[in-house]
């Protein structure tokens, strides 16, 4: 068992679709929330395999693309100063802040470093005694906890010349947020698989039953999304809500214990804004007042820095499946994949960068079949 | 550089068609030496217009041009690897085999190189001399001399201890016409074996991202492969090495230079296992890995048979493969055929590929 | 968030106080932390997300699963091919093209 190849096998996939077929007798709306479900999703096409009952609403991505604005910009300006080592996973750095991205800072002579994990940056620190060195901190419940361990690791080992740029999101007040809106057209979730084999899956059946909608924790090879939209498909057509896993081998409902008592005693949850959708109450962590010193925001006083999102930018209606996005007027004009104003077209996957390059694909039927908007 | 700007006036930023890249980096940024989208647009937009040549403007590797009765081509590439020596080679082997590939993908085979050494003070020169028998037993290997040379020496700390530069000629047999342009529906592509080994093997190895690996970069002179090709029919339309951007770049260039569409059939691009979990792992498409030593080709129908089976006689075509076709539709475009049935488009990369998280 | 990949710890030790793994990602190694699975041992495998096993992978429930889609493909022989619908939907006769031109 490599737990990788077996669950990318096409001829399983068949089996799957079929019993999807069999099940299915009227549309249904689904939302993966996950980014990396999407990226899955496109990879392999398999949106194109699913019976046209079912359709997929892409979620609010990846928590890169979410991260709003004001955010960037504070990391832009931190970045920018001399003296500072920045460092930040890769997708950070080509993600626009109103007038420039982290490429362009580094071209400019700031010192940004792409690292694959926090505890790299730690280790700059380490090395670099004279310099401060800041990590961008984002991500969603998955990315928390090493981020949490870095920081708690600097404090523990005294590298008072490390800090954090926290803007964490949270995926179940997520969820709320999209299932209270009024036109809400999502009738079921695949929910994140990593983010509940960190957080289990305890938060989710009070959701379930409040918005009566099923939830069906999801992993992200082809056939665990197939496997998610089964479940999914089974209880719409049954009239049931309740959370199911699909994703057993990853995701115990305890979730790691151990990675969340972390989370507890670093982060403390707060009112977060999500780009191009809007300020979610409670749906952010940032750090907690016990490790303020290690606070990028408080140490370069950045805090003053507010950048308003653009108000063309209608990406919450595109993510709840409301809006297509050449309805968008901003759509191919003023914002393009270059040139993105909210998170649907920030990330690849996106549902605007998605219609963006599959509508090159040239008649509007051909956009509208490959589009993953559906 | 100097002498060019005095002849035409700095670029007109206005009268692009091509939306915003350049307004948007008034500086350089990585990307613009990625082989993606950026280093596109500062060829099309800045040197193109600049020098005027009509030579420059097929933007081939290499270019081949008429000179005393002979067919020539000409092609110039530098070298700014790091670390300077990876698992399966240094930079003097890429310095050789990068420009001897750059000449047999069209058509020609490397007689003369030229090499200038840009050296960083304080670098060893045993460094310099390691670096230097390698180039040297490169070009012996793919049988092209090195006929000149320069070295310059700048300060300490504006250089990554060694940059090469090499420019190379080579004859193209008459009737011998290879270049992007010529892809044509109905062409069979081939590539030559499995991707993303000198992408994959460079990553292992880089500061910051180390990782434990069995890869070598497949780093390779191609020269003698793309002869065996033509032994077959000189009329093959397309060679292009996947180097920087991978397969996905060298697919779209030609998509985009020729006005075809370009259907790849992903279960058949062979890919290591060891690459695709690299890839996995970093977040990468192996798509969008370099290589250093393989060739995908584009091939009339009724030739493709013989020369699939030419390219499998040779020891660096052995694990040759047909990944697609060219055809009318989605014109400018490389849509793939997933594993699952379904189709994606597979897009000029931007820039540098960058290890991600979601 | 989510890309995060299964490996198989090979050895256990400690680096700067903290508890770190090298694993094997099918031919990769890289080092990872351990501190959040403290009881993973030589042999097991785990989800690692930058550089953080975040939780051990269940053998039995991966065969479950796996047991469970094959016999969703028993049971689909016995009602047609929807595989082969799906296929043609996407245009499946023009994907052979290539397969056959290399013939």
């Amino acid at each position: 068992m490599k737990y990788l190849e077996e669950f990318r096998n096409p001829e399983l996939a068949a089996g799957l679709l079929a019993d999807i077929r069999a099940t299915v007798t009227r549309p249904w709306a689904l939302m993966e929330v996950c980014g990396g479900q999407t990226h899955s999703i496109i990879r392999h096409a398999i949106d194109q395999l699913l019976p046209e009952e079912v359709e997929l609403i892409h979620g609010p991505g990846c928590p890169v693309c979410v991260t709003p604005l004001e955010v960037i910009d504070r990391a832009l300006a931190i970045a920018a100063r001399p003296g500072v080592v920045f460092c930040s996973f890769g997708d950070m750095l080509r993600v626009p802040g109103t007038d420039r991205d982290l490429f362009r800072v580094r071209s400019e002579g700031g010192d940004v470093r792409v690292v694959y994990s926090p505890l790299d940056a730690l280790r700059i620190a380490r090395e670099n005694p004279d310099r401060e060195v800041v990590f961008f901190g984002i991500g969603f419940e998955t990315t928390a906890p090493p981020n949490a361990m870095a920081v708690h690791l600097a404090r523990e080992q005294g590298l008072r010349n490390f800090s954090m740029l926290v803007s964490h999101v949270r995926v179940p007040p997520a969820i709320d947020a999209i299932m209270a809106s009024p036109d809400c057209r999502v009738q079921g979730f695949l929910a994140a698989g990593h983010v509940c084999s960190v957080m289990g899956t305890d938060e989710y059946p009070e959701l379930a039953e409040r918005h009566r909608v099923p939830i069906v924790v999801t992993g992200f090879e082809p056939l665990d999304i197939l496997e998610g939209i089964r479940l999914t498909v089974r209880q719409l057509e049954r009239g049931e809500h309740t959370v199911e896993n699909a994703y057993e081998r990853a995701v115990r409902p305890e979730g790691n214990p151990a990675a969340r008592a972390m989370l507890e005693d670093v982060f403390e949850v707060a009112d977060r804004a999500w780009r191009g959708i809007g300020v979610i109450p409670r749906s952010g962590w940032r750090l907690s007042s016990r490790y303020r010193d290690h606070d990028a925001e408080h140490r370069f006083d950045v805090t003053g820095i507010a950048t308003r999102e653009p108000a063309a930018c209608r990406s919450g209606e595109v993510l709840q499946g409301l809006l297509k996005p050449h309805q968008c007027e901003a759509f191919g004009t003023v914002c393009t994949p270059r040139t993105p104003l909210g998170a649907t077209m920030v990330s690849s996957e996106g549902a605007c960068a998605a219609y963006y390059l599959y509508r090159r694909l040239g008649t509007p039927a051909a956009a509208q079949e490959a589009s993953p908007v559906g | 550089m100097a002498d060019t700007e005095t002849l035409t006036p700095a670029p007109d930023f206005s009268g692009w068609s091509c939306p915003l890249p350049l307004r948007d980096h008034p500086r350089v940024v990585m990307g613009h030496g990625g082989g993606g989208a950026l280093s596109a647009e500062l060829v099309e937009h800045v040197f193109a217009p600049a020098f005027g040549g009509p030579l420059l403007a097929g933007l081939a590797d290499s270019a081949v041009l008429e000179l005393g009765g002979a067919r020539l081509a000409f092609s110039t590439d530098s070298y700014v690897v790091r670390p300077l020596f990876f698992p399966g080679g240094s930079i003097g082997d890429l310095a050789v085999n990068g420009t001897v590939n750059d000449l047999a993908m069209s058509g020609a085979r490397a007689a003369y190189l030229s090499c200038g050494f840009i050296l960083e003070e304080g670098v060893e020169t045993a460094v310099v001399d390691r670096v230097a028998r390698a180039l040297g037993a490169a070009a012996r290997a793919a049988g092209v001399e090195v006929a000149t040379g320069d070295t310059k020496v700048v300060e300490a700390g504006r250089g990554d201890g060694i940059y090469l530069n090499t420019a190379g000629i080579g004859l193209v047999a008459p009737g011998v016409d290879i270049r992007p342009q010529r892809a044509a529906p109905g062409d069979v592509v081939i590539l030559s074996g499995p991707i993303g080994l000198h992408g994959v093997a460079i990553m292992s190895v880089r500061e910051g991202l180390e990782f434990g690996v069995e890869v070598r970069s497949d780093c390779a002179a191609l020269g003698g492969l793309v002869d065996a090709m033509l032994a077959v029919t000189p009329d093959l339309h397309v060679l292009r090495d996947p180097t920087r951007g991978g397969l996905a770049a060298a697919l779209n260039e030609i998509a985009t230079a020729a006005g075809v569409g370009v259907r790849l059939t992903e279960r058949a691009v062979p890919v290591p296992e060891a690459v695709a979990n690299a890839c996995a792992l970093l977040g990468l498409d192996p798509l969008y890995v370099a290589n250093e030593g393989k060739l995908v080709a584009f091939v009339p129908r009724r030739e493709a048979e013989a020369v699939l089976a030419a390219m499998r006689a040779h020891p660096l075509g052995a694990e040759a493969v047909v990944i697609g076709e060219c055809v009318e539709d989605h014109l400018g475009m490389v849509v793939a055929r997933t594993g699952f049935g379904g189709t994606r488009v597979v897009d000029l990369p931007m820039g540098e590929q960058l290890p991600r998280i979601c | 968030m989510c890309l995060a990949v299964p490996g198989r710890v090979t050895e256990i030790g400690e680096r700067d106080g903290t508890r770190m793994a090298v694993m094997d990602f099918g031919g990769v190694v890289k080092d990872v932390c351990l501190e959040y699975l403290p009881d993973l041992a030589v042999g097991d495998y785990a989800i690692v997300h930058v550089g953080f096993a975040l939780q051990r992978l269940d053998e039995e429930s991966a065969r479950r699963t796996l047991a469970l889609f094959e016999e969703l493909g028993l049971l689909q022989e016995e009602f047609g091919d929807p595989w082969e619908a799906a296929g043609q939907w996407v245009g499946a006769e023009e994907a052979t093209a290539a397969e056959e031109a290399g013939r």
